[in-house]
């Protein structure tokens, strides 16, 4: 279970509060206007911006004093999840160890997760040979070996199509499945919310609101969730 | 910047700890020296003479320099010709030629025996001596104009193409665009560049020392030699330190806040559209003003090297020992100076806009104001007592010229650090990459280039270096610029341009190997 405890986030003159619990396996789309504070909330889960007040735990153990190599977490954000300058097998590598010194038994598990994400014999060639969506799939094989609980996604698709992208959703949506990941998806798209998440986190207004199911919350949204999403919803709804 | 609300971590308190080293090494010295020194009255009038020539050939080798740069730049910067690359490219290399292989071109040109006064003497004009203050200048500006005109042309390459176009547009002729375009720039770039030319002609010493010297041309950094060689007068020396120290403290505080352009950087083979190229009389002016300043950069190296690249089978057994001594110190240098810098960097750049990181940078860009004789009295004032040494010639060098390269280094690579750790600094972190791993498969990677760079500009400098060695050694442990200086002293023309081209091969040599082993796949 993730829990933000009275958490309070400030950053010149911006100020985001949390106070809820996410539950263990729990698949969360995290929505809001632009500049509520989506991003930051993901970056303070992940150590990069530290609380102002208050405490984020996993499962009991506060997170607060962690590094953030040192968090049960992966994150993927919205570009540069590669280093351009290290072959594909050397990226996801650093999944298991980031001193890269591999084994026979990690190299055999690099050549593993390239099978699963369908990049089998790609391991040599670098980040800029690859196409948008095999970058994606080469963070998410390096997700998924190093085996995290908790996948915090801070828009890394968005900049693929909208077939790669569901292509993509699917693949977290299995690796979810076989490990029993906590997701935390920001997203400006109701339909990857639909696809994807069981819930919504509503970050507006200083605030991010305790996660609620997601079908209920778009059929039937908040103020403002609704002048978030405006229009385009009723026409997609229909 | 999570590490903003911890302490410090390993990074910063390696840093910190790299910091205190260059600081205590810088002003250990400068303490030494200062105690040594005792009251000001120790300088008799031979030393304010020093002190005045110092700061006036200073002042007319910068002023030369600039006024001749920006006709030449803008010559550059609004013609297209063959070889136009060649010569930018040229005038990066007087940056890394040693001293000594200069002067010893420019006496080959303007000396007795030179090509200039045969050519005077053949048409009955009396001769022209390059010995004196005008010699000293004559190598300033044949050492900086290049520099100069390299950091002019780029402020003019960085006027957008579009205003000259409005300014095409508006029907602005030559005369109007140099008032509304050019003239802002100039005002802008020009007294930055003034002021680091200024900087650099007021340590002057292998100039001094072999073009000066004399109760009208000799420096305060000759001076400091003089004393110390000649009339082994500790205190006076130290007295002329404190001198030199005070002037280039100065003078560095000055050009901090003039904000010296950052220079030595990449693409000014860019040629700008440009509609206000004039007339015919313009085309003249600017292609004699090429050739004059092509004919002045080459000349002395073509002499230098077609008088020394016979002789070099011929050169005797020392020198070529000196030569080994010399490259072993350059890349001893080079290693050293890399990674003080690279701890230091990575830590200025953890530690961000705190106030320890700002002193980091600082201690870092402190050799700036010193002086390389004056660090190396104090350091001969600190070991005097324990050894001999001139025992401790080559690292005392050694340790000399890392320091006095480390600003320069410093400012090559802290911006790629900071962009590195700011493409990349997150992803690195959220996978743990921390200490040696971070520093092998991400750092040194991401910054090869201009570590290549940064590395080959030390082992040049290195290696050309004649300051602190002539302070220290016995000919026993010269140095290849020693052994140039030696032979000339000797008379023996030939052998020394023999010995300075083979100085001049391996600088360039240096410079180009770690250059290219940087660019080697850094296009990523």
């Amino acid at each position: 279970m993730l829990s933000f405890d009275n958490a309070e986030i400030r950053q010149d003159g911006f100020r985001l509060s949390a106070h809820f619990d996410i539950a263990h396996g729990a698949r969360v789309a995290i929505m809001g206007p632009s500049g509520a504070g989506k991003s930051t909330l993901l970056s303070t889960i992940a150590g990069f911006v530290p609380l102002r007040a208050g405490r984020i735990l996993w499962q009991g153990q506060d997170l607060t004093s962690l590094t953030p190599g040192a968090r049960p977490l992966s994150i993927l954000f919205q570009d540069g999840n590669l280093f351009p300058h290290l072959s594909v097998a050397q990226n996801i590598g650093l999944g298991l160890r980031p001193d890269l010194r591999l084994n026979d038994n990690d190299r055999a598990r690099v050549q593993d997760a390239l099978d699963q994400v369908g990049l089998t014999g790609m391991g040599k060639r670098l980040p800029g040979a690859l196409s948008g969506g095999q970058q994606s799939r080469v963070a998410l094989a390096r997700v998924l070996l190093r085996a995290r609980p908790l996948l915090l996604l801070d828009e890394p698709f968005s900049a693929l199509g909208p077939a790669l992208k569901s292509e993509m959703l699917g693949l977290v949506a299995r690796l979810q499945a076989q490990a029993n990941t906590t997701i935390l998806m920001v997203t400006h798209d109701p339909a990857d919310a639909r696809a994807l998440a069981d819930q919504i986190v509503l970050v507006a207004d200083g605030q991010a609101s305790p996660p609620a199911p997601t079908a209920a919350l778009l059929s039937d949204p908040p103020a403002a969730l609704r002048a978030y999403l405006g229009d385009g919803l009723n026409a997609e709804i229909k | 910047m999570a590490d903003r609300a911890r302490p410090l971590g390993r990074a910063g308190r390696l840093g910190v700890g790299a910091g205190a080293l260059v600081l205590a090494a810088t002003l250990g010295p400068l303490a030494a020296v200062l105690a040594q020194a005792g009251a000001f009255s120790a300088l008799g009038p031979a030393d304010w003479a020093a002190l005045r020539f110092t700061v006036l050939q200073a002042l007319i080798s910068a002023c030369l320099s600039v006024a001749l740069a920006v006709p030449l730049a803008r010559a550059l910067a609004r013609r297209r010709f063959f070889g136009r690359g060649a010569l930018i490219t040229l005038l990066g290399a007087p940056f890394i030629l040693p001293v000594i292989v200069a002067v010893l071109g420019l006496i080959a040109v303007f000396g007795r025996a030179g090509i200039v006064n045969m050519a005077l003497a053949a048409v009955g004009l009396p001769g022209v001596s390059i010995y004196g203050m005008h010699g000293v200048i004559l190598a300033h500006v044949f050492l900086n104009l290049p520099l100069a005109t390299r950091l002019i042309l780029q402020g003019w390459l960085a006027i957008p193409s579009e205003r000259f176009r409005l300014a095409a547009s508006l029907g602005m002729g030559p005369a109007d665009v140099q008032r509304r375009l050019e003239w802002p720039m100039l005002r802008d770039v020009g007294p930055g560049v003034l002021m680091a030319i200024f900087l650099i002609c007021l340590t002057s010493f292998a100039v001094a020392l072999t073009l000066g010297g004399g109760p009208r041309a000799t420096t305060l950094e000759l001076a400091i030699y003089q004393a110390f060689r000649f009339d082994f007068d500790l205190g006076r020396a130290a007295a002329l330190g404190v001198a030199q120290f005070a002037l280039c403290a100065l003078a560095a505080g000055v050009a901090l806040g003039l904000s010296a352009p950052a220079g030595l950087g990449a693409g000014l083979d860019r040629v700008p559209m440009r509609w206000d190229s004039g007339g015919a009389l313009l085309r003249v002016q600017d292609g004699m003003l090429l050739v004059l300043s092509a004919l002045f950069l080459m000349a002395p190296l073509a002499m230098v090297i077609a008088r020394g690249v016979p002789m070099i089978w011929d050169l005797p057994t020392p020198v070529w020992w000196a030569a080994l001594r010399s490259v072993v110190l350059a890349v001893a240098v080079s290693v050293l100076t890399l990674g003080l810098a690279l701890v230091l960097a990575t830590a200025i750049v953890r530690l961000g806009p705190r106030t320890l990181g700002r002193g980091l940078e600082t201690a870092g860009m402190l050799t700036l104001a010193a002086s390389p004789l004056v660090m190396g009295t104090g350091l001969f004032l600190m070991l005097q007592p324990w050894v001999a040494p001139p025992r401790l010639a080559l690292p005392v060098t050694g340790l000399v010229n890392a320091l006095m390269s480390l600003p320069f280094v410093l400012r090559i690579i802290l911006p790629a650090l900071r962009d590195s750790e700011r493409d990349f600094g997150r992803l690195a972190d959220s996978l743990g990459l921390t200490g040696l791993a971070r520093l092998r498969w991400l750092t040194l990677p991401r910054l090869r280039r201009p570590l290549g760079f940064a590395a080959g500009l030390t082992a040049a400098l290195s290696i050309g270096d004649l300051g602190v060695i002539a302070l220290f050694a016995d000919t026993d442990a010269a140095t290849l610029p020693m052994q140039v200086l030696r032979l000339m002293g000797a008379y023996r023309t030939d052998q020394a341009a023999g010995a300075a081209v083979v100085l001049m091969a391996l600088a360039l040599a240096l410079f180009w190997i770690c250059d290219q082993r940087g660019r080697a796949g850094a296009e990523l």
